[in-house]
Parts: C-alpha cells; structure tokens; sequence
C-alpha cells in the first residue's frame, strides 16, 4: 500500500516532459529579450516627452520632462515590463521579481503598457479630432510599447504544452504563453522582514487603491483599469502574490492588522472630501457584502432581499438619530442607536428567517426577493396617508445630523497629525471599525463548531442534520446574524447619506447597496472568502462611480461581466481552495502533502487486512 | 423469540415495534418489530425494493412512521434526526453523502456536532472553554481517522479521497457523535474483496468499542460472517429472523431471492415435449426458406 504513493508522484514528475511550447512570433531568445528591454526603455523616455499640444486633454500631457496623468501610467508600467524583463537576464538583484514565470510576466506587462499608451492616444486623438493632436512623446512610447510586445511575444513560453493537445491554435497558444508555473516554496526569511515584506504589500495595496480613487476624470481611470488588470496578473504570473499570500497566511494577525492600518491611511492620503466620501460608501457596501457572505457563502443560504435589513438599521438608526423630520423625535447616543438599528435588523431576520427557512434553494430566494420588495414598500406606505405616518414615505427620514462621539463631531473637519480629515474621512474611520467587526464576526464564526455546521448544511442539509445538526435553528442563526450585520452597516449609513428613502433599498437599482449588486459582490470576489467580498464590492462601487458617461449600459455591461467571470473564473476572483477544486478539476494535483503518521498509529482496517 | 433466546442477559439498545411507513397508497414498511442488544451486529437483509432503507429512514428520524414506535435505551425517540442523533444513533448512507468539499478533518468535526455545546457568542468572543473545546474536539477526531486509517489524510478534501476511504470517513464521521448504535447502510457496495475484509475488520473492532450495530447488506458472505442475528425484510414484512445459518436455510428467504417454482410446474416429460416440438419447428421453418 505504501509504496503506491512515491510511485505516483514521481509519475507527476515526469510527466512534466512534453514538446517545449515555441513563442507567438519566432525570434531568437537574445533579440526578444534586448528588444523588450530596448522598447521599455524607449517607452518610459517617450513619457518625459509631450505627448500632446493643448491642456484640454485632462492631466496636461504637455510639459516636458514632467510625465503627468496618463504618462504616469504608462512610465509606471514600462519600469515594471523592465524590472522583469531584466529579472529574466539572471541579473542578481532582481531574481527574486519572478519566482513563478519568468517570461509570461514580461509579457503581461508590457501588453499593459501597450494598452495604456494605446489607450492614451487613442482618447487625446478622439477628443481633440485627429491624430495631428499628437506630438512626438506619444508616438515614442507607442512605438516603444509596441516594440517591447513585439519583443515580449518571442520570449519564450514558461510551460510546456499540455500532453494531450500538443500544437494548440494561435487562440490557444496565446492564452497558454500568458500561464505559469507555480513558485517553488520560498526560504524562511527571518520573521521581521517577513512582516515588512507583507506590510510593504499592503502599503503598495493601499496605495494603487488610493490612486484609483482619486483619480479624476474616466481617462485616466479606465488607464488606471487597464494597468491595474494586466499589471496585477503580471505580479500574479511572476509568483508574487503566491509568495505574498503564503506570508499572510503564516502570520494572519500580522497581515490583518496590516491591512487594517492600510486602510486606516486611506483617508489621509485623500484631500478631496469627494473621494473620501466614495471610500466611506465603498466600505458600507464592502461591510453589507461581507455580512451576505455569512449567509450565502457560508450557510448556502440564496437571499435575494438582503438589503431590507440594511434598511431596517438605517431607518432604526434614523428614527432615533433626533432628526426633526423623525416621527419618535428622540436622539440617542450613537451606541444606543447601534444597538437598537442591529437589534431591529435581528428582530426583522428573525421574523422573516422563521417561516422561509423551512423552504430550499430557488424557493428560499423568491420569497427572500419578496420580503425585500415589501420592505421597501412597506416603508412607501408608513407615509400617513397609506399607513400610520412613521416613516414619511417616499420622502424618508431627511436631515439626520452629524454623530458626536465623545464630543468629537464627526461632521466637522478635524486636523489629525498636520493632515486634515474631513467629514466623510471621519465616517470612513467609523464604518472601518464597523468593517473590521464584521470581518472578526465573520472569521470567528467560521472557524467554529457554528461555521462547520453552516458549511456542512451548505453541502449536504440531509446529512448534516443526521449529524445531529438542527437545521432550521441553525440556519435562522446564520440568517439573523447576517441580519444584524447589515443592520449596524445600516446605522452608520443612514448618517453618513444624511438622509434616508425607500428607493435606496431596492432589488436592483443604479447606487450599489441592493440586493442584485450586493449578490454581485460576493460572487464576483469570492463565495465564503473574506477578501473576495471587499475587493468585489470596491469594484463594483468604483467603476459605476467613476465611470459616470457609461451609466446608462451600467446594468448591461454588469451582466456582460458577470457572464464572462462565471465562463472563465467561475469561484470568483479570490477562490478558496474549496472552491478553486470545486470548479477546476485538476485531479489529484492540488491535494497537500501526505503528513508522515506517528509511530504506531496504524489503522485497524490496516492492521487487520 | 430468537431474541430472548441469543441474548437474555444484554439490555436492548433499539426496540422498534410495529413499525409501518405508508407513501399514500404504498406501504413500504409493514408492522416490522426489530429489537438491537449492546454489543450485537444485527444484519437486514432483503431484496432490492424490499423496504430495508425506508425502515433505516424510520429509525433516524429522516421519516416520520406511520405507525409504531422506535426506543433507543427505553426512551422513545423524536421523530427529528437531529435529536435521534443526539440520543444516540449514528448512521451512513446508501450512496455516500459526506461534505464533499470539506476536508476529512472537518467531515469528522461536523460529527461531533451534539456532542460540544460552544455556541455563537462562545465562538465569537472567544469564551474561555471555546479553546479547549475546540482542540478536544479536533483530538478526539484525529483518534477516530487513526482508528478507521484516514489520519495521513486529515487536510485532504473528502472529494478527493478514493472510494473506498470514502466510505471509510463516512463511518469515522457517524462515530464521532459517539453514538450507542450505529446503522451502516449498504457498507461495502461496490468495494472489492479486499476492501470487504477490511470493512469487516472495522465493524468487528467497533463492535468491540460496546457499540451495536444495525448493518444493511446484500453481500451475503459479508452478512454471514458478521452478523450475529439477521433478520429478513421482504416487500416492507419481517418474514424471519434469526442466527445466519438458519436464515440462510430458510425456504422463505431462498424464494424470495430465486422465487418459487410456480404452480403446475413443467415436470420432465413436458419439458422434452416442448424440446421436440421447438426441434420440429425449427426444421419446418428452415424447409421454408428452401
């Protein structure tokens, strides 16, 4: 029996040795590589440059010697394309840029700077009428770009062709050169410059994410997108982010307070009120995702109607904020109302939990999607009129003043260490807190007794409950914690929005938090992740924020994505490695190591056989 | 009566009695008594179609019996599998039903589900006993994969285990709950000779752990070697049960697995008869062809 197993490794071993894969465009390994270091270089002069006449293109492109705006992305993405294209020469100090792949990463890169300046030249050429409107920079770092992809498509492939389908079509080719191989496992470097390397990760993080946000008009975002996307699996490719995420999963608390300080920095680095403000509702929707997580990733439990409680805590939180236009007329202090938005939610879970969660899969979402309908109608007619007068109607709860916390009044700009926080910097600390609670409540019950249970009902509910698990009560406690969730997220919402109506909390609507696009969020980061949640809620809020002239395909080119991401990513864009198994077959590849048995701990089916 | 006979001095763990399960117009299960003592392997055996898995849905809980009642240790048992579950009996399934993209570890945990109590708030404050109730958990669960001979496999997903580890983790899972009576439902289909004895072995050896066991079987070998008492299920009826060998014996049972020679049943005489006349037609038709 022992002995199978060194014999079916050393087959994975061996089986690696296929026909090498040749390069998109045949070159000569020494020419590909000068060419794109050569093009690279070339490309990151030509940002120095003008790239255009007139300042009426956003970003002024027109001083010399001062990339600004677009430039700086494209001179950004040419010294990455080098960094690695350099790394690839076996040059000592940059080995350790490209554990994983070495050349798929060259390529990456530079189809991202490729991408940008074409991008860049293509907008300067469309808005301002011809592409006369270009001045020599912009055609450098073209034909630099285009040189250093020319040059990065004859490098050589990472891997080999699969055994199975040896000659792929140019299709195929193209999508196998920008694959890699996994890093080989790193040394153990002390543990101090272990946690410096993931605190300059999350700096690097935070600070792209910063530079996103702020970004101020579409060009230079839909750039930023662009060099973002390829860049970041460029990072991917080279085994960065592997070795990366192999140091947070060894120190866990350190990266967790890593990233809390991370974003902890936001707001400083923001000088715009405007964009911090963008930041507090990215976090209100991240938070609200994060708390469907428990109850659809976890529990499995489909709830189309989440955004009700999210509702539910902000008009809770509204009706006793002490707003003049509030039908209770009382002001309670902030903790107070915290209390009372969650305890409100939980109530609402509970009285909706109880007779739904008795059905299964489709039937549970229809009539989740009906109890979120009849919040918001319900709220509609509470207007006097329809119902007794609570809650104003479709005209909501309007002028909820500022919290004041220990006689810091969060609606007032306050100077903190030289730099001045404004209003909505001093709410995105509050839902940072009310974020990382969350994220506590969710890690913490998942690695319980409670969030064993949720998966097991998840997987299989008639097992789970021959396993002694009750069902019903344990899924009512994933839907009421999930409820209560959403209901502090909603509290401090309803504050920072100044305002609350009915119309905020729809199914599907054009402002993120509703249940369609709080379900997108989860889905598209990562079901039962904690990242996943985050990141796809701070897409899902940036590009519709910062892309205002395509809102009117908004909810077309959102299905578009989530079509593409189910064909090609379908476990989200951060899997579990559940979920990664889940949906890629990959054999017996991916299973760990077997762990050498202590002595004598043989079985007894073994021992009797 | 073989019952009382076998095992006079042993206290009865399950006493069902009367036991009926009707889907409408269909009785499944039709007034069976079955009664289980400590340290017994009881087999069911029976034709497909029989009732054998319905009776073991009547057991658990899954399935409310229309009539009757099922005792586990002189209580009378809920009829929800949570409960049964907590009361004491553990059971596997026909066609494997672990957590498929849980790990083995995990599939083991979620075992010991009613025997811990750490609640919501113990887990998300991190009350004192959530710790030491935890890694008793996960110790007592690396003792039941060493004893079924999965530990090596411990971080492995349960999807990815072979099929007849599988099975293997669906027993260590069902222990888990440290149940007093554990119903195995078809153990060892489709597993080879091999995997059979070994099976067998780990039925022996948690037979000898005090726990009963209630196996479903249509190996009959396996049946013989194991069971200390077999009772047979056909078309939703007990119609004997007893040791083995006697069960084996007995002309009920052999018809219903082969039948029963049918009324009128043609004797030699006959046969060749219809032997002559197939030979003579054969002919006649050939004769035709020319």
């Amino acid at each position: 029996m022992t002995t199978d197993i060194p014999m079916d490794k050393s087959n994975d071993t061996t089986k690696v040795s296929t026909a090498p894969a040749t390069p998109i465009i045949p070159l000569p390994q020494a020419a590909a590589r000068a060419l794109t270091v050569a093009g690279s270089a070339v490309a990151l002069i030509g940002t120095f440059l003008a790239w255009t006449w007139t300042d009426e293109f956003p970003g002024n492109l027109t001083v010399t010697g001062y990339p600004g705006g677009l430039q700086v992305l494209t001179l950004v993405g040419s010294v990455l394309t080098l960094l690695f294209a350099l790394s690839g020469y076996g040059i000592p100090g940059l080995r350790w840029l490209t554990p994983g792949g070495k050349n798929s990463p060259v390529l990456l890169a530079a189809l991202g700077v490729f991408g940008t300046t074409g991008y860049a030249m293509g907008a300067i050429s469309q808005e301002l009428g011809g592409l006369v409107n270009l001045e020599p920079g912009a055609w450098v770092s073209g034909i630099g770009a285009l040189v250093a992809l020319i040059g990065a498509l004859g490098l050589p492939v990472d891997q080999p062709y699969d055994a199975g389908d040896p000659t792929p079509n140019l299709w195929g080719r193209i999508r196998h050169s920008l694959t890699a191989p996994e890093p080989a496992r790193a040394k153990d470097l002390p543990s101090w410059a272990e946690i410096l390397i993931i605190a300059a990760g999350f700096g690097v993080g935070l600070y792209v994410f910063a530079y996103g946000i702020g970004t101020e008009y579409s060009e230079l975002f839909i750039g930023f997108l662009i060099l973002t996307a390829f860049g970041f699996t460029a990072v991917t490719r080279a085994g960065l982010l592997k070795r990366l995420s192999h140091l947070t999963a060894k120190h866990r608390n350190v990266a967790m307070a890593a990233a809390f300080v991370a974003a902890i920095c936001f707001p400083f680095t923001q000088t715009n009120d405007q964009f911090a403000l963008i930041g507090a509702n990215i976090l209100i929707f991240a938070t609200v995702a994060l708390g469907l997580n428990v109850v659809v990733g976890l529990a499995g439990l489909l709830d189309l109607g989440y955004v009700a409680f999210l509702g539910v805590g902000a008009y809770a939180a509204a009706l006793v904020s002490g707003s003049p236009q509030s039908s209770i007329g009382v002001e309670f202090p902030f903790w107070a109302a915290v209390l009372t938005g969650a305890a409100a939610s939980l109530i609402f879970g509970v009285v909706i939990g109880a007779p739904t969660l008795r059905l299964r899969g489709d039937y549970l979402a229809i009539v989740t999607l009906g109890f979120g309908e009849i919040f918001r109608i319900t709220m509609n007619n509470l207007n006097g009129n329809s119902g007794p007068d609570v809650t104003n109607g479709s005209n909501g709860i309007p002028n909820i003043p500022d919290l004041e916390i220990f006689g810091f009044n969060l609606g007032l700009p306050h100077d903190v260490l030289g730099t001045e926080l404004t209003r909505s910097g001093n709410y995105y600390l509050l839902m940072l807190l009310c974020t990382a609670i969350v994220v506590l409540v969710f890690r913490r019950s998942a690695e319980s007794r409670i969030g064993r249970a949720w998966v097991a009902i998840r997987e299989d509910e008639t097992a789970a409950t021959a396993m002694g698990i009750n069902g019903f009560r344990l899924k009512l406690l994933a839907f009421a914690l999930g409820a209560s969730l959403a209901g502090l997220a909603g509290t401090v919402q309803a504050h920072v929005s100044y305002s609350v109506t009915p119309e905020q909390y729809q199914f599907a609507g054009s402002v993120p938090p509703n249940s369609a696009f709080l379900l997108a969020a989860v889905i598209l980061g990562g079901m039962g992740t904690i990242s996943g949640p985050l990141i796809g809620a701070a897409l899902l809020y940036l590009i519709p924020a910062k892309l205002q002239f395509m809102a009117e395909y908004q909810l077309l080119l959102f299905g578009i994505a989530l079509m593409l991401l189910m064909r090609f990513r379908p476990e989200g864009l951060v899997a579990d490695r559940r979920k990664q198994l889940e949906f890629h077959e990959t054999g017996q590849l991916d299973v760990p190591e077997d762990k050498p048995l202590p002595e004598g701990a043989t079985g007894v089916a073994k021992a009797g056989a | 009566m073989t019952t009382t006979t076998t095992t006079a001095t042993a206290t009865t763990v399950l006493d069902a009695s009367g036991v009926t399960m009707r889907f409408g117009g269909l009785t499944a299960v039709r007034d069976v008594d079955l009664t289980v003592n400590t340290g017994e392997i009881v087999g069911l055996i029976g034709p497909n179609g029989a009732g054998k898995t319905t009776f073991f849905n009547c057991l658990t809980g899954l399935y409310v019996p229309t009539e009757g009642k099922v005792a586990y240790k002189g209580t009378v048992l809920p009829p929800k599998p949570h409960l049964v579950t907590q009361a004491g009996i553990a059971r596997t399934f026909q066609n494997i039903r672990l957590f498929a993209n849980m790990t083995v570890l995990e599939n083991v945990l979620v075992g010991r589900h009613t025997r811990t109590k750490e609640g919501l708030w113990s887990a998300l404050l991190r009350l004192p006993g959530f710790k030491k109730a935890e890694e008793e958990s996960r110790a007592r669960a690396m003792e039941l994969l060493e004893f079924t001979g999965l530990a090596a496999k411990a971080d492995h997903l349960a999807r990815n285990l072979p099929y007849g580890e599988q099975r293997k983790l669906e027993i260590a899972r069902a222990l888990a709950s440290e149940p007093g009576l554990l119903l195995l439902d078809e153990p060892t289909a489709g597993m080879n000779p091999q995997e059979t004895r070994a099976a067998e072995e780990l039925i022996f050896a948690i037979r000898d752990k005090g726990i009963a066991v209630l196996v479903i079987e249509h190996d009959i070998r396996f049946i013989m070697n194991l069971c200390d008492r077999v009772a047979v299920l056909v078309q939703g009826e007990k119609i004997v049960e007893g040791p083995a060998e006697v069960v084996q014996a007995d002309e009920r049972v052999i018809a219903a697995y082969l039948g029963t020679p049918f009324e009128g049943a043609p004797g030699e005489a006959e046969a060749a008869e219809v032997e002559a006349a197939e030979a003579d037609a054969q002919s006649s038709t050939e004769g035709d062809d020319k």
